[in-house]
């Protein structure tokens, strides 16, 4: 194809992701440098019946003209970066200073915003990945194994979790744990403690929402998992049983080593999709149990007063996580890329 | 033909139908559980005195006669307006998968039969803002659309998914038009067809069974989206999604939480109806992806 042509083709999808992606991301940079001006103040002598005083007002005029001299702000450089709602440079130096140990440092670290959302991002991320990868290859052994007319209707009823809209999801999962519902009675009932809550513990909490990641996240691994099984070589199957082999060990040496690639697979998209965990907070309405960065930014935006300099600083920080994340697949895929050009 | 090597002893076999038959309940019940107790009061759909009034219905049956209602359905879908909301989410959908298979069919397909170097640049910057989560754009947008004042409309929110949509879009496209030969359209630009006209006549007629894949993808992306639609358009505006999770804000207080209850089964429904029609082409849309790596 053409430049030219390629270039008419690509324009219209192009020219959507540069101002709706790409400009964004650039606004978003510029707004973490500068932050909002101060209102610029001035002092009048009051004279009034009884004596002159002095007072400070806000000068709206000069304000104004201010803003709109400079309409981004006023420059502060990397300060909102180093600020304790972010990465909270002093306050960290000052935690590792104080602490003799390293639990106590991770306690104080884990009382800034950032960090405990850091701490709750990543420990949903790796838990979460390894014990959904688990579910989705057991239920795509099980699955595969059943007759042919049973398999559609399982699989249906596998998508669902998967499909469902994630707040909504989180919503009926939440209903169903409160104390006075089904799986919170249940709880209590075994418990044999009735005034237990899910909602008043912060470690029940994590474990709810990382049970509800994996219920949510299982399906996909399932599908991927199953449709690998299906061009599973049958010789190399049937070579292993004529050596002998048990049934765990087919698992373990012909079926796994197969399946390893969409592993790699299954494990880099849900490292990236895990990593945004934002509406499962919301809908388990957990903020004061666990925040991650991207609630972080709604909360600043969603506020009555929208904090944009604050919000833009996590989007940006947030923007290198997934960056650091993205890593590896951008490796594979370079090298996939020169794999097919030679 | 399973060999007698590779059926299951009993014991296996019984242990992978009660995996089965948990995973099952764990993946449906919650749904059926909630779709049943939307229709009862919130004494029993919160029951603290006895589970099984969930089931029964006991305060349900006291209040209205019979163990079932629709007061819930009838105070989100009435009283609080919900088929407003229904009706912008279907609005924006409908949109947003036009559009975004509009223009992401014509890149894909040029990135496709394109062999220079910058496709693969292009690629790589669509897969990073396709992990990049779209909440982390919200604060871009923010200023410039009050600004332009086009803050709040459906309009500016269909562009914004539109656009989100693309990077996956272009992917799974660009992925399904690789496996549409090439000699194809070739031999219709010999005959003397443009690149356009080769597109049109040669690859339109044969590239639906990807389109409505993708189609799929993007129906789910923007039927789903919460971050987006919630800060970007008005109260009067509203999807689905965001409004449910305002409707809990003021539920809680007033002790209506049944609305909520009833708007999530309203706002699942069609999902199931969707999975029900297209569970082939989801599963091979999700992995399409993954055995082409």
């Amino acid at each position: 194809m053409k430049h030219r042509t390629f270039f008419w083709f690509f324009l219209p999808t192009g020219l959507a992701m540069l101002l709706f992606i790409a400009a964004p991301i650039v606004s978003v940079v510029m707004q973490s440098v500068f932050a909002p001006h101060e209102a610029v103040f001035e002092t009048v002598e009051n004279c009034g019946p009884f004596g002159c005083k002095e007072e400070t007002v806000i000068n709206q005029d000069a304000t104004r003209a201010l803003r709109e001299a400079e309409p981004l702000g006023r420059f502060v450089g990397l300060d909102i970066y180093f600020d304790r709602g972010h990465l909270a440079i002093a306050e960290v130096g000052e935690a590792w200073r104080g602490s003799d140990s390293m639990g106590a440092f991770f306690d104080r670290l884990g009382n800034l915003p950032f960090y405990r959302a850091i701490g709750f991002t990543l420990t949903y991320t790796f838990v979460t990945v390894p014990l959904l990868i688990l579910l989705g290859l057991m239920i795509a052994l099980a699955v595969n194994s059943l007759h042919r007319h049973l398999k559609g209707l399982v699989i249906f009823f596998s998508l669902l979790p998967m499909i469902v809209t994630p707040i909504i999801g989180a919503l009926i999962l939440f209903w169903m744990i409160d104390s006075r519902g089904i799986i919170g009675n249940l709880i209590i009932y075994l418990s044999g403690d009735p005034t237990l809550s899910l909602k008043a513990s912060t470690s029940l909490m994590w474990i709810s929402i990382i049970i509800y990641g994996i219920w949510h996240s299982a399906p996909f691994a399932f599908v991927v998992f199953y449709a690998g099984l299906q061009t599973l070589p049958k010789d190399q199957i049937e070579a292993a049983q004529i050596d002998g082999a048990s049934r765990f060990q087919q698992l373990r040496f012909v079926v796994v080593p197969h399946l390893m690639p969409l592993v790699t697979f299954v494990t880099l998209i849900k490292l990236m999709d895990n990593f945004r965990v934002f509406e499962e907070i919301v809908g388990f309405n957990a903020q004061a149990h666990a925040t991650s960065l991207s609630w972080i930014i709604f909360n600043d935006l969603s506020g009555e007063t929208q904090q944009l300099s604050s919000a833009a600083t996590t989007s940006v920080l947030t923007i290198l996580g997934v960056a650091i994340l993205l890593s590896p697949v951008l490796v594979r895929t370079w090298r996939d890329f020169r794999g097919r050009a030679h | 033909m399973a060999s007698k090597a590779q059926t299951m002893p009993a014991g296996l076999r019984l242990l992978t139908s009660a995996f089965i038959v948990i995973w099952l309940i764990m993946a449906a019940f919650p749904f059926l559980w909630t779709l049943w107790g939307s229709f009862k009061v919130e004494l029993d759909f919160f029951s603290i005195a006895d589970w099984t009034n969930a089931l029964t219905g006991a305060n349900t049956k006291d209040t209205y006669g019979v163990p079932f209602t629709g007061a819930g359905y009838e105070g989100a879908w009435v009283e609080n307006h919900f088929w407003r909301n229904v009706i912008n989410t279907f609005i924006i959908c409908f949109f947003v998968v036009c559009t975004s298979l509009t223009i992401g069919t014509l890149g894909g397909y040029a990135l496709s039969r394109s062999g220079f170097k910058y496709v693969f640049w292009l690629l790589i910057i669509a897969l990073i803002f396709r992990a990049m989560p779209p909440i982390t754009l919200v604060a871009g947008y923010m200023l410039p659309f009050f600004e332009w004042n086009v803050w709040g409309i459906l309009p500016t929110a269909i562009i914004v998914l539109v656009a989100i949509n693309q990077p996956f879009t272009l992917w799974m496209l660009h992925s399904f038009f690789q496996n549409i030969p090439k000699e194809l359209d070739e031999s219709a630009k010999v005959d003397g067809c443009t690149q356009f006209q080769a597109f049109r006549h040669v690859i339109i007629p044969v590239m639906w069974p990807g389109v409505i894949t993708t189609g799929l993808f993007s129906f789910l992306l923007a039927y789903n989206d919460f971050a987006v639609t919630a800060m970007l358009l008005s109260e009067s505006n509203r999807t689905m999604v965001p409004q449910i999770a305002a409707f809990l804000g003021t539920t809680y207080t007033e002790g209506n939480v049944m609305f909520a209850v009833a708007a999530v089964v309203s706002a699942t429904a069609p999902l199931f109806v969707l999975v029900m029609f297209f569970q082939r082409q989801i599963v091979s849309g999700l992995t399409a992806g993954a055995v082409k790596g």
